[in-house]
């Protein structure tokens, strides 16, 4: 069995410029340093919102204090200044995203609105009859703006269902897609089971279909490389709260000549070229999709957050999550009566999972008091809670800061948990 | 252990939530709502026997929750039992206040009350962790919307 003390972290990968030091990245955080209850902070929650480490915090700390002004409006120097470091942002997220342009990256509040936006611009050309397909496996964020489409167009919703281990039948997607399907809209990874879809295949036979594909990366890119033009999607959407930056700002990634095609989704200043009365143009992608002032020091923070994971290393990262996956599934499991959902072989630094017969909200309360956070409940996922037939689960999340001697106080708490439901 | 979590999870209260007592489901049941607690999922249904003289001759319940808020279900279908209406109403208001209320004692209850709240101060405990008042209330607030005619109660 490995333990806290036996378990190496995993080399880094070959592109990182030096070995992972979880102590060292840990001291980025100063959150980490705090108690709970009387405990240390062991948060085990990243996939709900990850913590930000103090590069970010002080790059919109420094835009705040120094810089701050409008973006796209002042003639002075401030506006001028905050505007090219703001637009720089669309650059660092286009060079993350491995996109052919920064014109591709439209700024969002987060992966709902930016799924919103294309259930609404992209979606305005659908109509009844038509088919969407979708998977057992999302977030509410990619099922209801889907339902209001089919609400509003009459289109039709299909839905891949999920394997009992939690992967993405594949056949079974296949066999969806017909002469109706106009777009796929589906998870890169799934918040619930960790699952990683097969993303390049998924969106090679949609493209054999002659359909584009809308990929929910909320949960994907924090886990590792994403690279859109590698897996031909046509549009990426991702936030920047759960990539160690703040709320408020995430990205829509669309290929340009999608993006040219798609009318306006929400009206405003910012996105127009010349307004009057009679008539109003608008602006060329990706402004034409950012109405009214958009989250400024947030893109700036969301900008420092990619270059701090960038500067680790997304592969080193990676490598260490799945260190801590390897080490917390066999932990975990040794907790008699825990059952984890989603076991695919292809799968992110998360566990949900439940204790015998003892419900989620029972467990989370209670580890809480050893200063352990998880998320519990239907993570935003009921049908796919449905599926498995479980009103809950509990969820450990991981990020590039957890340690396996956070795991072992997990399994710790859970101990209490039983001991407690006797 | 911990207190205040010794505190929470009662040995009563675990006993309930293993063993709820009136889940079931009457067939003369002549209101029912459910209750849905959005933020975890746990929906219970409450179903009243009202007779015509007001009185709740029957209470019974199912559903699906955590041990709080199946505890506190079973408890209160032990309470109800025989109460009128406007009893009912009451020991929710106070029932209410020993959830929410630092320092709510038998002595600040209707007179009334008083023999079921002191049943009921084992549920007390959730003062102590705000998200949890919401478990403990659920199934309260299925059985207020029921009298009142609606057929459904959300914690928010």
């Amino acid at each position: 069995m490995a333990t806290a003390e036996t378990l190496t972290t995993p080399a880094a990968g070959s592109n990182s410029v030096q070995a992972f030091d979880v102590a060292r990245v840990r001291a980025d955080f100063p959150i980490l340093r705090q108690h709970v209850h009387g405990k240390p902070l062991v948060y085990l929650d990243s996939g709900a919102s990850a913590q930000k480490p103090r590069q970010v915090l002080e790059a919109m700390d420094e835009v705040l204090t120094t810089c701050y002004a409008n973006v796209h409006r002042g003639a002075y120097y401030f506006s001028q200044h905050l505007t090219d470091r703001y637009e720089g942002v669309r650059t660092t997220v286009a060079r993350f995203l491995n996109a052919a342009s920064d014109q591709e990256i439209v700024f969002t509040r987060n992966v709902t609105e930016a799924i919103n936006l294309v259930a609404h611009s992209f979606g305005s050309r659908l109509a009844a009859g038509d088919e969407v397909i979708i998977s057992e496996m999302e977030h509410h964020a990619n099922i209801v703006p889907w339902q209001l489409l089919r609400d509003r167009a009459g289109i039709t919703l299909k839905v891949v269902p999920v394997a009992d281990d939690g992967s993405f039948l594949l056949d079974e997607y296949e066999s969806m897609l017909g002469p109706k399907t106009r777009l796929v809209a589906l998870t890169h990874t799934s918040n619930v089971l960790g699952t990683v879809t097969p993303m390049k295949e998924i969106i090679r036979l949609a493209h054999k279909a002659g359909v584009p594909v809308l990929v929910d990366g909320a949960q994907a890119v924090v886990h590792g490389k994403v690279d859109v033009r590698d897996l031909d999607a046509d549009f990426y959407a991702f936030t920047g709260h759960k990539l160690y930056g703040p709320t408020a700002i995430g990205v829509l990634y669309g290929k340009a000549e999608l993006l040219k095609q798609m009318p306006p989704f929400l009206g405003g200043g910012d996105m127009i070229r010349s307004v009057s009365f009679a008539e109003t143009t608008y602006a060329d992608p990706p402004h034409r999709f950012e109405a009214g002032t958009p989250p400024i020091v947030e893109a700036i923070g969301l900008g420092a957050a990619i270059d701090y994971v960038t500067a680790i290393g997304q592969d080193a990262i990676a490598a260490h999550e799945a260190g801590l996956l390897a080490y917390a599934t066999e932990r975990l499991s040794q907790v008699e009566g825990l059952r984890i959902y989603g076991t695919a072989k292809e799968k992110a630094a998360i566990i949900s999972f439940t204790l015998d017969d003892i419900h989620a909200h029972d467990i989370g309360t209670i580890v809480d008091r050893e200063g352990v956070a998880i998320r519990v409940g239907h993570h935003c996922a009921q049908p796919l809670m449905a599926r498995f037939g479980v009103a809950a689960t509990a969820r450990a999340s991981m990020g590039l800061y957890n340690t396996p001697a956070e795991i072992d106080a997990l399994a710790r708490a859970l101990e209490k948990v039983k001991e407690l439901f006797g | 252990m911990d207190p205040l979590l010794r505190d929470l999870y009662q040995e009563v209260i675990l006993d309930h939530g293993k063993h709820p007592r009136n889940l079931r489901h009457p067939a003369a049941a002549n209101r029912q709502a459910r209750g849905y607690n959005p933020l975890c999922g746990d929906q219970v249904t409450i179903y009243l026997v009202c007779d015509a003289a007001g009185r709740i001759a029957d209470v019974a319940f199912e559903g699906k929750g955590c041990a709080i808020s199946i505890a506190s279900a079973s408890m209160m279908t032990e309470v109800l039992r025989g109460k009128t209406e406007a009893e009912a109403r009451r020991l929710f208001d106070d029932f209410h206040r020993l959830c929410t209320e630092n320092g709510f004692t038998l002595e600040d209850a209707s007179a009334e009350d008083r023999d079921a709240l002191e049943r009921l101060q084992v549920l007390s405990g959730v003062r102590e962790f705000p998200v949890r008042v919401k478990c403990a209330t659920l199934a309260w607030h299925a059985m207020h919307s029921a009298l009142e005619g609606g057929d459904q109660a959300t914690t928010e």
